[in-house]
């Protein structure tokens, strides 16, 4: 079979793409086609299969069944530069430009003009000013140096680069995520005149809102699937909430009975993050929004991670700001969402990075006896069943729930009272997030030999956050909003107010 | 311990094994006679300890280029005590104190002007080379004979092994017992292996990396004060380059530039390969060029084994 099973082939196809990990299923039979002079838009919630989709489609990854398309021809890409060469072009989030080469540098990366084998300077200078002028940005000099020039127009010339080397689909990920609104209505513009000009356009988004504006069609992923399609005309902000939300999730959420004990952390007016909220023992308080709205940043804030510009926290008898070794001190402890590159020293073993942040209990005046080391992190193996050979292994040889593990057991060794937690199931499989739910109601349950503890957290799967918080407050373009009681949201009520981003 | 990191450090020890085998065959019996070991405890002292030292800033994450010239100025400081009537034991801890103070510095400019270590220390071993020629005017420094000059010599009626050697033995297991059984060692880990867990786990970072900077010159220090027990002499000009010789050792015995990984007895197992090369090469009569060959041939294949050792332990 050489062409799609439809009459006139779109620009570009995929069909029943399906990709597992293991026993994770990410993509389960996901079709998506973007003709000529369209745009489409992908949207889901995180862990909905878009990342894993577009890293089959740019050939990071290779699909365990399905079929693509590029013009009616089969594509098959090995690596990404297979990718490339057939006409994918992927603009991500983070831009992919070498920052201290020139503005036709970049653009020409690659495909540079020879002339007697010496780069053709300029030849090269011609070609970089004339696609930038397509773009109807000549103000942009082509010899500026890139690292110079705003995130807007570094974006821009990536846009240059792609079509100067024939992109035939031109993938976009979140790219407003880093842009003022002025930005925004440019690069709409600009998406707009090259739909007119045939090319064929994919635009992932977590703000319906945008998707709405700038899209003809959309393709809603949830689970790994499609769940819905249509054009953006006829759908409200509402019809796509729903296809994005699903059916409720069952009782994964475990609940306690919980008793609201006194304030342990009073936050005022604190910038960044126009935050003021009150932490009680005996409560989960949940932050919910969608990534780059400040969320990861008024959790590192409160921690002493990141500068406090203003505004008051008090975290217990303390008020005041603080570093993270004073935090741990006054018993709040922080679980980074960035596992391998904060949370984990993935070259030691599990029994370091379980007790790193309190050695003292391991031997007086300094000394470290290793064996009492690894008693204590052996305890947390056993009661947070950590698959792994034992303490002494080396964290980055387990598996990404038992890492996840390893970086909770961390703030249970130092026994906390406040747990900051920032996406604590992000990229783990179902079994273990059922544990660490579990886990997490646990901690502020009431028990006869503790005092509950107190957990603020942050996540992007919004099931998670109303199974498991008693309140919930919405953060959105760098501004947390006031918390209300969880029961009284629904996840279509959440996922309308998080994905309320931008209205253009 | 484990039959994983045993096997870790066997690797490197099979490689001493084996190419002390091979010079044992090459030159003869004789190259394992007491006096040739002994010998070559000897050579291997000064790089020893300075590789001891290296191994902490290693582990950490960090590099030392200085230690070289570290070494010319503390035999030269050692050299001017000694002349102006300082008892000799006064004149080492003198020579040693200046090492620690220059690492000191090297871990303030590395901390404090947040620039990497290996330009920081690229500039500071101009800075102490200058230093030493400055002080020692540009020439070698003659001193009065001491007990400082037999360190690394067996003097009659005493024991078989030089109280030189007796030193770099005990304070290589001091530091061996720092690195695992104290909080600083492991912070001295955890800031190698990720510096922002280390942050997000309110380890002190400044303050270890001071610390790790200014404890490596003082063992440096005291390689210093072998060399000069050595020489006899202050000389500014010694130990060029001496600094590779160092790194080379920690990186043969399994430390890792990357930081987070090495050990102090892989660094001794290190130091004793690169070594046996030397001697051996010298003894077999080959040139100099045939040892260096060999020695840089090592330092690739050790690093290229621990990838490929490294590698299938991950799949």
């Amino acid at each position: 079979m050489n062409h799609p099973p439809d009459a006139a082939p779109p620009r570009f196809a995929m069909r029943g793409i399906r990709k597992a990990f293991g026993a994770t299923i990410a993509l389960d039979g996901v079709d998506l086609a973007v003709s000529e002079g369209e745009i489409c838009g992908l949207i889901g919630q995180n862990g909905a299969g878009k990342s894993t989709l577009m890293s089959v489609l740019s050939g990071a990854l290779q699909p365990d069944a399905g079929e693509m398309w590029i013009e009616g021809r089969r594509f098959a890409p090995h690596s990404p530069h297979d990718a490339r060469r057939a006409g994918v072009a992927m603009i991500y989030q983070e831009l992919s430009l070498a920052p201290h080469l020139s503005v036709m540098e970049n653009i020409m990366m690659g495909a540079e003009p020879m002339r007697f084998g010496l780069v053709d300077w300029p030849r090269m200078r011609e070609m970089a000013s004339g696609a930038l002028a397509a773009l109807g940005r000549d103000d942009i000099p082509a010899d500026a140096i890139v690292g110079n020039l705003s995130v807007a127009s570094q974006q821009l010339v990536e846009i240059a680069r792609a079509l100067a080397v024939g992109a035939r689909v031109l993938v976009l990920d979140e790219p407003t995520s880093s842009l003022g609104r002025a930005d925004v209505e440019h690069l709409f513009a600009l998406l707009r005149h090259l739909k007119s000009q045939g090319h064929a356009i994919v635009y992932i988004s977590h703000f319906i809102e945008e998707v709405k504006s700038v899209a003809d069609r959309f393709i809603v992923l949830r689970d790994g699937r499609n769940a819905g399609s249509g054009h953006t005309a006829a759908a409200t902000h509402d019809d796509i909430v729903a296809l994005m939300v699903g059916e409720a999730v069952g009782n994964l959420f475990p609940r306690s009975p919980r008793t609201r004990g006194e304030a342990i952390l009073e936050v005022t007016g604190l910038e960044p993050g126009s935050a003021s909220f009150t932490l009680h023992r005996g409560e989960i308080f949940g932050v919910a929004g969608v990534l780059g709205s400040g969320r990861t940043r008024l959790l590192r804030t409160l921690f002493g991670l990141e500068p406090v510009r203003s505004g008051r926290v008090r975290v217990g008898m303390y008020s005041g700001v603080a570093q993270p070794h004073e935090r741990w001190l006054h018993g709040m402890g922080l679980l980074s969402e960035d596992r391998k590159e904060e949370g984990l020293a993935l070259t030691l073993d599990v029994a370091d990075n379980v007790t790193m942040s309190k050695l003292s209990p391991f031997g007086p005046v300094g000394l470290l006896f290793p064996a009492r080391q690894r008693g204590a992190a052996a305890r947390w193996i056993t009661e947070l069943a950590i698959k792994c050979a034992g303490p002494w292994q080396k964290a980055g040889e387990l598996s990404g729930g038992n890492q996840q593990k390893i970086a909770i057991a961390r703030l249970l060794h130092h026994d906390v009272d406040i747990l900051v937690l920032d996406e604590p199931t992000r990229g783990i499989d179902v079994g273990s997030k059922a544990q660490i739910y579990r886990l997490i109601d646990a901690l502020v349950a009431d028990t006869a030999n503790r005092k509950p503890r107190a957990v603020l957290m942050v996540s992007s799967y919004l099931p998670e956050l109303l199974g498991l918080c008693d309140r919930i407050a919405v953060m959105q373009r760098g501004r947390l909003a006031h918390a209300v009681p969880a029961e009284s949201l629904s996840e279509h009520d959440l996922m309308m107010a998080v994905t309320a981003g931008t209205v253009v | 311990m484990t039959t994983r990191s045993l096997i870790e450090r066997a690797g490197t020890f099979l490689g001493l094994v084996l190419v002390a085998v091979i010079f044992g065959v090459l030159v003869g019996p004789q190259f394992f006679s007491p006096t040739n070991l002994e010998l070559m405890a000897r050579q291997m002292a000064i790089v020893s300890i300075a590789a001891v030292g290296m191994t902490i800033v290693i582990v950490s994450g960090g590099i030392d280029l200085s230690v070289g010239s570290m070494i010319a100025l503390v035999t030269v400081v050692i050299a001017q005590l000694l002349r102006m009537g300082v008892s000799p034991l006064a004149a080492a801890l003198g020579g040693i104190g200046t090492a620690a103070l220059c690492g000191l510095i090297n871990g303030v400019l590395i901390t404090q002007l947040r620039v990497v270590p290996f330009i920081v220390t690229l500039g500071t071993m101009l800075v102490i080379r200058g230093a030493a020629k400055g002080l020692g005017e540009e020439r070698r420094i003659e001193a009065p004979a001491t007990w400082l000059n037999d360190l690394l010599r067996v003097t009659r009626g005493e024991a078989f092994v030089p109280s030189g050697i007796w030193t770099v033995i005990v304070l290589s297991v001091l530091i061996a017992a720092l690195l695992r059984y104290t909080r600083l060692g492991r912070h001295v880990f955890a800031i190698g292996s990720n510096e922002r867990m280390a942050r997000l786990c309110g380890v002190a970072i400044t303050r270890t990396k001071i610390i790790v900077y200014a404890l490596s010159a003082a063992l440096v220090g005291v390689a210093g004060l072998l060399q000069f027990s050595k020489l006899s002499v202050g000389d500014p000009t010694v130990a060029v380059g001496l600094e590779l010789d160092v790194i080379a050792a920690v990186i043969i015995g399994g430390g890792s530039l990357l930081g987070g990984r090495g050990t102090v007895a892989g660094t001794l197992i290190g130091a004793a390969i690169m070594t046996v090369i030397q001697i051996g090469c010298s003894q077999k009569g080959l040139a100099n060029w045939v040892q260096q060959i060999v020695t840089g041939g090592i330092i690739v294949a050790a690093v290229a084994l621990d990838r490929i050792r490294s590698r299938a332990s991950r799949s």
